[in-house]
């Protein structure tokens, strides 16, 4: 199986701190990995050098089957490729209608000319419909996104990824701020979009990485510690070590 | 002519005549040789300064004369100076007059230049071939001498006739009309230069105008003659020597003006520092951008500007001017962030506004107080006058006082910053404004005491800059773009950055002017341009605050 | 347009209608269409006010959708009223000197013509040369295309230096402020070729219309803008009804998700600055006209500014709201720097409203933003019941130290 991310040996530092210290990484087209790792590890750091928002110091980044390097190219270019980004903190944009939002995330042409002459045709329409209806805000399609509840925000994020199609979901700490019954449905939603693509979950609570159920990789000081399923990693010495000894 | 026995009708006819100015300036240097020996050290000087204001061949020898015998080692120096300018211009032997050239080495006063500058005199001379006479060069045709202004050399040399003028061959054209018709072409056919040629020549041919040369006639005599430069100095050995002599200096000069330039662009650099200094810390510790930090400079000159109407001895009242200007804008600026900014954190570009609809007000309400004329703001006596190093370096007082100032407020910044609780809590907050407030720190006192500092700075910065500018309501607004150039490319919230980027204009902007003397205006425009170019290259400023804490 | 789109933006034909009603209303109370209760150069001031509520537009598009605070778009209006000034000059300055040389007995050559048209245009700063960019001063249809293709360029170049080096907020606007003050510094050389700080004038007087009254040239000018301005409306708000709209709103609130959505935000905000660079210059050349007269001061960046206070203070993000503050503040200035209200006495003192204007404009201008960001047009939303919406959402987490950082760049 060829990998759809291929991460290797990237490195980055911020005045003289190393963030990220040659750290290999791949993931294939239909996988779900979760990465872990104490606060500091570079886990957050590392999805901002995906998505193109910090460029790496050295190491080289290869998507898809042409292996493309994603060094050098702005962000946009990169989410145009098919890599989805969902941050901490929902950020969805809450000044415009739900609808407005998706049809925003909806894939088509982004140039500024031809979203300027774009109308939403009745399959982009429905296409919008049913988004909304698998994250439950089919009757909220008018609202402002501002008014919605912040477990609502989540799901219209998560609404907007899923209309950009993207080959890889890098999803950060999901599962904050959310009871337990919306964890329950984050993870099989989680699953299930991994059958059909690439998606990494950054997450703290081992609750959630272990119903997840997928390989994991621990991250240490800006690299690999170890990398196997949960039951594996949690059975080294060095996570142990590494998670007992910072508390 | 005999000195002595010239001395002695002169004082005959002294007293005999009551002679008019003319006359008597002709006497006085007449008189001159024996005032040289004069008992009066005040008169010998006097004498020796008349001699170089007017060097004549004639005062060479009684010159000489009497350095041997002067007794004041100033006034022989001075004799032997002004002894080898006369030399080099009047002594009958060219190998002596060289040799004074080259003790002069490469010293740069004015008076050697001034007394080196008739040596090297040309004039422009046209020629069949190539006259006689100490040729400095050969101008080329094209290159060094235009055209038209070597036909003219030709026209004045009376070489060749004069060109026609267009408005001559127009009054000629029009004085030959007869029955609508000029030699057979009718006058409504002459809208064109070729027409009017045509019938011009047709004209000349007839004898009808005088006959004017045409381009060609014009091209032929351009190459049949040479141009040159001719020295006014005969002696061949004398120019070179002379122009070495020149050269020297030439390049000596240069190096004092870099020098000169150097402390010019020094100067400018401190006041840029010092008006940018106080909208770095604002925009740097807060995140607000003051517009109306112009019009606290202003503030500061106009205090400084009622101080001296109050008190009217200069020094005290700079000393006054300068915390009480302090205090006004301090409490003008507490003032404005707790009325306005206070309500509006956290949305920076309406900081902008807001703070630029208070420019509008204060500026137009101190046009209004202090009228639209430019107000003096006068500088102690001592600081008038310049530190001269010579002829070419020299810097004011004020400005090295500004200088001063601006350090002084570095290190007192600097001091404040690193050393002190505040500054350690305006570092703090700076930083992570919650977790400052967490422990225990009220950013809300913090932000108010950091725009007042940066408001205070603004007032003296204008006490200073008042002192060499004129006094205006719109001075401020003068200063803010460069100040925000100041900020944004020396990097924001770095004291450091502020100094590097007041350096950076400073000196870029005096080495434009000196590039382009003539023209101070577009000297900004290229700076605003470069800068524009210079955040291409860096885009967070000359000293960036980099890695995750610049949000990047 | 279908009917739909006037249906869900009911605004858009409200504005219409009554932008026409005015125009016929000034129509017949002119002089010379109607009763003539309205001096010429009261027909000029309203002209001239449409014009700038276009060049308003522009800026409500880039700054209050797009959130790209520029301080710099008095400088393409400018521009492009210097370049349409050109021809304007020119080509009157040529009927004059073809009429005056008529009279000197011969027929003028073509280079007696273009000398004394130069030595009558630059004999005020000194010298009788055209300049290489008066070149195409001759002819109408160059220099309109000129008038825009210059500033349209210009704003190109900067915006391309400025967005690809991810300049924004405040930045962008004292980067902006920067360019229209090198512009104003370089014409206010003599020799820039534009007549220094004398700038051009007698640009009223339309060439091959010498005849013609000012009373009807004010009137078309008049006309000529209406039309701009319905068009400009009604294009810009099918532009932002639409889903280009919304990308340029997500922009103003968070440039970087919009990013991560896929959209090259720098190109859009070139696309923007351009854009609004364009019509600036569009108004610039039907404002000049009217105006008469362009000078460097025209492009100080005060002027700029004044834009953004207009904007703001008729409320941003709504395009009837920049046309409204643009009105609004401009005619009230008129009518209070026009000297004609009589001052108040206070005590020893006669408060004079000319004096006094530009204080009373700040405070409001502080007060705008203080108390009504939405300004003027908040009323409307009141009047309609909308609630504000809740843009900062959630408040923020006790790390929120580089989310203002985020918010400073937006």
């Amino acid at each position: 199986m060829s990998a759809l991310l291929e991460v290797s040996g990237i490195s980055v530092s911020f005045d003289g701190f190393r963030a990220i210290n040659n750290l290999s990484f791949s993931i294939g087209p239909a996988e779900l990995r979760a990465i872990i790792g104490p606060n500091g590890a570079g886990k957050t750091t590392f999805m901002d050098i995906v998505t193109g928002k910090t460029r790496p110091d050295q190491g080289t980044i290869t998507f898809g089957e042409r292996a493309v390097s994603l060094l050098g190219m702005s962000e946009a270019r990169i989410a145009r490729e098919g890599i989805g980004r969902k941050f901490q903190r929902p950020t969805v944009f809450e000044d415009q209608s739900v609808q407005d939002n998706l049809l925003l995330a909806l894939k088509a042409a982004r140039s500024p000319w031809c979203v300027l002459i774009w109308k939403p045709k009745a399959s982009d329409l429905a296409r919008v419909q049913v988004l909304a209806h698998e994250v439950g805000l089919a009757d909220q399609l008018q609202r402002k996104s501002g008014e919605l509840s912040h477990g609502q925000k989540q799901w219209l994020e998560i609404a907007m990824l899923l209309a950009q199609e993207p080959r890889l979901l890098l999803v950060d700490e999901p599962a904050a701020g959310m009871t337990p019954s919306e964890r329950e449905q984050t993870t099989s939603l989680l699953v299930s979009l991994a059958k059909t693509r690439a998606v990494v979950v950054v997450e703290h609570d081992m609750d959630f990485v272990r119903r997840l159920n997928c390989r994991v990789t621990v991250l240490h000081e800006g690299a690999v510690l170890a990398e196997g399923s949960l039951d594996h990693v949690t059975r080294d010495q060095q996570v142990i070590s590494v998670y007992l000894g910072r508390g | 002519m005999d000195g002595r026995a010239a001395g002695q009708a002169a004082k005959v006819d002294l007293t005999a005549l009551n002679p008019n100015a003319g006359v008597r300036g002709v006497i006085a240097a007449a008189l001159v040789p024996f005032t040289l020996s004069n008992p009066d050290p005040a008169r010998r000087a006097e004498a020796l300064t008349s001699i170089a204001r007017d060097p004549t061949a004639e005062t060479l020898a009684p010159l000489r004369a009497s350095i041997n015998r002067e007794p004041d080692p100033a006034i022989k120096a001075q004799k032997t100076r002004l002894e080898r300018f006369l030399t080099l211009r009047f002594d009958p032997d060219p190998a002596a007059r060289v040799a004074a050239i080259d003790a002069l080495g490469a010293d740069t006063a004015l008076d050697v230049r001034a007394a080196l500058n008739p040596l090297i005199a040309t004039t422009l001379v046209a020629a069949a071939s190539p006259p006689d006479g100490n040729i400095a060069r050969t101008l080329r045709l094209g290159r060094d001498i235009g055209e038209t202004a070597a036909y003219e050399l030709l026209v004045s040399a009376q070489l060749a006739p004069a060109r026609l003028t267009l408005e001559d061959q127009r009054v000629a054209l029009i004085a030959n009309i007869a029955d609508g018709k000029v030699v057979g072409v009718p006058v409504a056919d002459l809208n064109s230069q070729a027409a009017r040629d045509l019938v011009y020549t047709a004209l000349e041919e007839a004898g009808k105008v005088p006959t004017a040369a045409t381009d060609d006639e014009a091209r032929a005599a351009l190459a049949s003659h040479g141009f040159y430069e001719v020295f006014l100095e005969p002696d061949v050995t004398v120019t070179a020597a002379a122009h070495a002599a020149m050269d020297r200096i030439q390049a000596n000069v240069a190096v004092m003006q870099a020098a000169d330039l150097g402390l010019d662009a020094l100067s400018l650099a401190a006041i840029y520092f010092l008006a940018a200094i106080g909208l770095a810390i604002t925009f740097g510790v807060m995140g607000v951008i003051n517009m109306a930090h112009g019009e606290f400079i202003t503030i500061g000159a106009y205090t400084g500007f009622v101080v001296q109407l109050f008190v009217p001895d200069y020094t005290l009242s700079i000393l006054i001017a300068l915390p009480l200007a302090f205090a006004v804008t301090f409490a003008a600026g507490v003032a404005m962030e707790r009325l306005v900014i206070r309500h509006l954190y956290k949305r920076p570009l309406e900081t902008l506004l807001a703070t630029f609809g208070i420019s509008i007000a204060l500026q137009q309400i101190l046009k209004n107080v202090f009228g639209t004329q430019a107000r003096p703001l006068t500088a102690p006596g001592w600081l008038d006058g310049a530190l001269t190093f010579n002829d070419v370096v020299s810097i004011s007082y004020i400005r090295i006082a500004i200088f001063v100032l601006a350090l002084l407020f570095l290190c007192s910044f600097l001091y404040l910053m690193k050393r002190t609780r505040l500054g350690l809590e305006v570092r703090a907050v700076t930083q992570n404004p919650a977790m400052a407030a967490s422990m225990g720190i009220n950013p809300d006192r913090i932000n108010m005491l950091t725009f007042g500092l940066g408001s205070g700075i603004a007032g003296v910065a204008g006490v200073a800059i008042g002192l060499y500018a004129k006094v205006t309501s719109e001075m401020g607004a003068d200063y803010i773009v460069q100040s925000f150039m100041t900020v944004v490319v020396g990097g924001v919230g770095n004291v450091w950055g502020a100094l590097a980027g007041a350096s950076m204009i400073g000196g870029l902007q005096k080495l434009i002017e000196f590039l382009n003397p003539a023209n101070t205006l577009a000297a900004q425009t290229y700076m605003i341009l470069f800068i524009i170019l210079f955040i291409q290259v860096r885009p967070r400023g000359i000293i960036a605050l980099r890695g995750r804490a610049a949000g990047d | 347009m279908s009917r739909s789109f006037f249906a869900k933006h009911p605004s858009v034909l409200i504005f219409i209608a009554v932008l026409a009603i005015f125009t016929i209303m000034v129509t017949l109370a002119s002089d010379a269409y109607g009763f003539g209760w309205l001096s010429t150069s009261y027909i000029k001031t309203l002209g001239k006010t449409l014009s700038l509520c276009l060049v308003a537009l522009a800026m409500d598009l880039i700054w209050g959708y797009a959130g790209i605070l520029t301080l710099g778009h008095m400088a393409f209006f400018a521009l492009g009223g210097y370049l349409i000034g050109m021809w304007l000059m020119y080509a009157r300055t040529e009927e004059i000197v073809v009429q005056a040389l008529a009279h000197g007995g011969l027929p003028a050559t073509p280079e007696e013509i273009s000398q004394g048209i130069a030595s009558q245009i630059f004999g005020v700063v000194g010298t009788s040369d055209l300049p290489a960019i008066w070149s195409f001063a001759y002819s109408l249809p160059l220099q309109l295309a000129l008038a825009l293709a210059v500033p349209g360029l210009l704003a190109l170049v900067f915006g391309w230096l400025a967005f690809r080096s991810r300049v924004t907020g405040v930045y962008l606007s004292i980067l902006t402020q920067a360019m229209t003050l090198a512009l104003a510094l370089y014409l206010y050389q003599n020799d820039s070729g534009l007549r220094g700080n004398n700038g051009l004038s007698g640009l009223q007087n339309l060439p091959g219309l010498t005849e013609t009254s000012q009373d009807l040239v004010s009137i078309w000018f008049f006309w000529a803008s209406a039309l701009a301005l319905g068009l400009g409306y009604l294009t810009l708000a099918w532009a932002v009804s639409g889903k280009f709209g919304s990308v340029i709103r997500a922009i103003r609130d968070d440039e970087a998700r919009v990013r991560f959505l896929g959209y090259p935000v720098e190109l859009y905000k070139l696309f923007l600055f351009t854009l609004t660079a364009l019509i600036a210059a569009l108004a610039g050349v039907l404002y000049y006209p009217q105006a008469g007269i362009i000078n460097p001061a025209e492009l100080a960046p005060i002027a700029s500014i004044y834009l953004a206070v207009w904007v703001a203070i008729g409320g941003r993000g709504r395009l009837y709201g920049a046309v409204i503050g643009a009105a609004f503040v401009s005619l009230l200035s008129s009518v209070f720097t026009s000297g004609r209200l009589p001052n108040i006495p206070l005590g020893p003192v006669w408060l004079s409203w000319v004096d006094w204007w530009l204080v009373l404009l700040g405070a409001a201008f502080v007060a705008v933003t203080l108390f009504a960001p939405k300004g003027i047009s908040g009323v409307f939303d009141r009047y309609q019941r909308i609630a504000p919406p809740d843009r900062k959402g959630a408040p923020l987490g006790p790390a929120d130290g580089s989310l203002q950082k985020q918010e400073a760049q937006a």
